[in-house]
């Protein structure tokens, strides 16, 4: 991790001075510490000032993350980080905008954003902190929660099927796609980073463990795997959804993670940029356009 | 002094709105304020649309139930408007589709087909025929096509015009006026261009009538004014881009009708917790729920005031003429970025889509306000503690600033807390800025008077309805008193225009007196109500007629 090179921050470097609330053994800290060092090293290796760095968070646990790193935060409300984080790049393009969302927040009460955003290759990058299950309000079942699931409001069982949010973000457009695991931090730093350099609208669903309501860890270090060179052509789209069907999110299968797609494609802030330009007189072009009505 | 009358009608679809807006410009060539009330259903054709122009020397704002000039498109634009035909009242109608009319039967599609023009050319023959009927010369009304029809389409125009002009006879003869051409808009444009003018660099929006339009108009404009201009996928979306362009230093607004304003409210709340400006322009419409969507209404003005959880300051005006649209709207921006506030500018369907002759010489506009900024000394602390309750603005980006916006209670660096002292002394602080804003708004009109002062009768009214109102007024010899602002309430400007105030009635349209109910809760007597809630606003003689009742 590199030295802290802005002035006047408070020893410590990235981690603020708020008092950390997550559970012990929460996957949370594992996403806090490898963003805090990707943002670190990018901005130590790319260049970026820190003071380039915004990060979003909606309302659950996975929220709490906007309090814990000394960056640039919006800490907003339920589901609702993406439109703002699109609205922040459409103002200023040096930013890099990074929505730390969880799967409750972003994939039930916010899902509509997440496929506008992908659809338009909005330049920003979205980081699902996917438990699957909802904490803070203690223990309820996600969209990403698997079949027969018993959580505090379904204690029978729910008798429906998780999404696949990678599929769904294929079909949406997203433009890069990639799947961690919060045990494998490395791993996970590197994909962060590489989200965060692209040009275009980055997802990353990091596989989280929830030590108090849904504590996969077992099941995660059984299943999953860092894929390998070859074991995708991340510019096509047929190969990503192949990869991306092998585990559904329900069944036992085999999970990969790592990168499943990324391409580039023209994001939805460029066009909008040259029409704020410069620092027009608008009150002279209000008039013109008085006159034309005359 | 003269005043003049036309009402225009036919099916959704063949331009009734562009032809009335003709019809204006004709009048406003010679010198004449207008205003043109437009009247259509929720469809996109068929139907009957209809708009009634009114021409007259001194500034109007409302229509009157009877016409001098009746131009019909179709039957119905004919049976629907039977009480509006008097003596003195010239019939001119589509004789191709209309079977039982008096008056001058123009055979349009005849005239379209002999002079080998589009169909929609057929507005030009009645503008034509109109401009013989008044006595108004073919060379403005060669000026006026020439304004508004595409050069390509302008000969065709010219040459069906010159037969309607051709096909009837003058009945009368408008005098032209010793006064400019005044350029005529919607109370939507004017709120758009007033926006810009207190500095809105972004402008985003989802469809809903009566605020579309201003979508519309911005997005057209969008390259001539330097703006962006976006539609996202629904307007909770909308506002929370918004706030991340404001978040982000670029000054936003929003525009919105009732239901679409019910999904702003969590946005609007977060906007008032976090202090991130944000400009909302918020046309009525008859509700609840989908209600009557192209009709007009004032029955959101206590939704307005309370709308989100929690308790936060705001700032509500309600424009009530396109001056006051294009005014109001700059300043609802400066406030807004000046006191960190949510700033709503309450308009309704007659407002929003109504014509007006906008007189932007005579405009007193309000004093220019700037955001308070960081001078970058010490730690940026977003929530600053300082006596007005303002904390200075920084930007994501800033050298030197960790700039924190939070929806939790938080402390003066924006952490999220629930610290007892620090909670109270943030809802505190929120409550300075609130009388801060108070303050500042004690030297501007927030409250107007129009009339003798000592008339023994005052109407009290607000947002479009104060056209209707100076008008009715007049004929008691009665004071009218709007106000502008609902939030802070101008307490003291009120006290201070109700002095003297006699016998007051309190004209809305809506069906529980909203304005009333605010000043019951404020201590002060609102008279007796005048309500109209068909989703119609009141023509003069209808107000006269209503005022009459409780004044006389």
């Amino acid at each position: 991790m590199s030295p802290q090179r802005s002035a006047g921050r408070p020893a410590g470097g990235l981690i603020s001075p708020a008092a950390n609330t997550w559970c012990p053994g929460c996957g949370n800290f594992a996403i806090e510490h490898m963003m805090k060092s990707a943002i670190a090293e990018l901005s130590e290796e790319e260049g970026i000032p820190l003071h380039n760095f915004v990060l979003l968070g909606g309302i659950g646990c996975h929220g709490k993350l906007v309090d814990y790193l000394n960056v640039n935060g919006f800490y907003g409300i339920h589901g609702r980080s993406i439109p703002a984080a699109t609205g922040m790049r459409l103002a200023n393009p040096d930013l890099k905008i990074i929505c730390h969302v969880g799967d409750g927040d972003i994939y039930a009460e916010g899902l509509d954003h997440l496929i506008f955003a992908a659809k338009r290759n909005s330049d920003i990058t979205v980081i699902v902190h996917d438990n699957r299950v909802y904490g803070l309000t203690t223990g309820q079942y996600t969209p990403t929660s698997p079949f027969g699931f018993r959580g505090r409001s379904t204690p029978g069982g729910i008798s429906e099927h998780p999404i696949n949010p990678l599929e769904l973000m294929l079909a949406a457009g997203a433009t890069h796609i990639a799947r961690g695991y919060t045990k494998k931090i490395r791993h996970l730093k590197d994909l962060f980073k590489e989200a965060i350099l692209h040009r275009g609208f980055s997802f990353v669903d990091v596989l989280q463990i929830c030590a108090t309501y849904f504590n996969l860890t077992d099941y995660y270090n059984e299943h999953t795997y860092e894929m390998q060179e070859g074991d995708v052509e991340t510019g096509r789209f047929e190969s990503a959804l192949d990869k991306i069907r092998e585990w559904d999110y329900d069944r036992d299968a085999p999970i990969a993670l790592g990168t499943f797609y990324s391409v580039r494609r023209p994001i939805y802030e460029e066009k909008f940029q040259a029409l704020t330009a410069g620092r027009p007189d608008r009150r002279a072009l209000v008039r013109k356009v008085i006159e034309r009505s005359r | 002094m003269r005043e003049y009358s036309v009402l225009i009608g036919g099916k959704a679809g063949e331009g009734i709105n562009t032809a009335g807006l003709s019809i204006a410009r004709l009048f406003s060539r010679l010198g004449y304020r207008t205003y043109m009330y437009f009247d259509y259903p929720s469809l996109i054709r068929g139907g009957h649309n209809f708009a009634i122009i009114r021409a007259s020397a001194r500034p109007i704002g409302a229509h009157r139930t009877p016409v001098d000039v009746l131009l019909a498109f179709d039957q119905n634009s004919i049976e629907n408007h039977r009480q509006r035909i008097h003596r003195g009242t010239t019939v001119i109608y589509d004789a191709s589709q209309v079977t039982k009319g008096e008056g001058y039967g123009l055979p349009i599609d005849t005239i379209v087909r002999e002079e080998d023009a589009p169909p929609i050319t057929g507005n030009s023959a009645m503008l034509g025929a109109l401009a013989r009927v008044a006595g108004i010369g073919r060379d403005v009304l060669g000026d006026v096509l020439r304004e508004s029809v595409p050069a390509k389409h302008l000969e065709a125009n010219l040459r069906v015009a010159g037969r309607g002009y051709d096909g009837v006879e003058s009945a009368f003869s408008v005098e032209p006026l010793d006064a400019p051409t005044l350029p005529i808009m919607t109370g939507n444009e004017a709120a758009g261009l007033g926006l810009v003018h207190g500095g809105l660099e972004s402008y985003v929006a989802y469809p809903m009538t009566p605020t579309s339009n201003l979508l519309h108009f911005l997005a057209g404009q969008a390259e001539d004014l330097s703006i962006k201009v976006l539609h996202p996928e629904n307007e909770i979306s909308v506002i929370l881009m918004a706030l991340g362009l404001a978040y982000a230093g670029e000054k936003a607004a929003v525009g919105t009708s009732g239901g679409g304003f019910c999904l702003m409210t969590e946005g609007l709340s977060f906007a008032g917790m976090a202090e991130i400006p944000v400009t909302i322009v918020m046309g009525q419409r008859p509700g609840p729920s989908t209600g009557m969507p192209t009709y007009t209404a004032q029955t959101d003005l206590h939704f307005v005031l309370n709308a989100g959880q929690g308790e936060f300051p705001r700032f509500v005006v309600a424009p009530g003429d396109i001056e006051e649209a294009y005014t109001w709207s700059s300043t609802a921006l400066m406030l807004s970025w000046k006191y960190q506030v949510p700033s709503i500018i309450l308009t309704d369907k007659t407002l929003a889509e109504g014509g007006y002759s906008f007189d932007i010489e005579k405009i007193a506009l309000h004093p220019d306000l700037e955001p308070v900024l960081w001078d970058g000394a010490g730690e940026y602390r977003r929530y600053a503690r300082t006596d007005d309750g303002v904390s200075p603005l920084a930007f994501p980006g800033r050298e030197g600033a960790v700039v924190r916006a939070n929806s939790y209670a938080h402390d003066e660096i924006g952490f999220t807390t629930e610290e007892a002292g620090a909670v109270t002394a943030l809802q505190e602080k929120r409550f300075a800025k609130g009388e801060s804003l108070k303050a500042e708004l004690a030297a501007y009109p927030t409250v107007k008077i129009y009339g003798p002062r000592n008339a023994g009768a005052t109407v009290v009214c607000w947002g479009s309805e104060k056209g209707a109102c100076i008008e009715a007024a007049e004929r008691f010899g009665a004071r009218v008193v709007q106000p502008l602002v609902f939030a802070p309430f101008p307490a003291r400007a009120w006290k201070e225009a109700m002095i003297g105030a006699g016998k007051v009635v309190c004209v809305e349209n809506n069906a529980t007196g909203q304005l009333a109910r605010l000043l019951r809760q404020e201590g002060f007597d609102p008279g007796r109500p005048v309500l109209k809630y068909d989703g119609r606003p009141f023509a003069v003689d209808e107000l006269e007629a209503r005022l009459r009742e409780v004044l006389a």
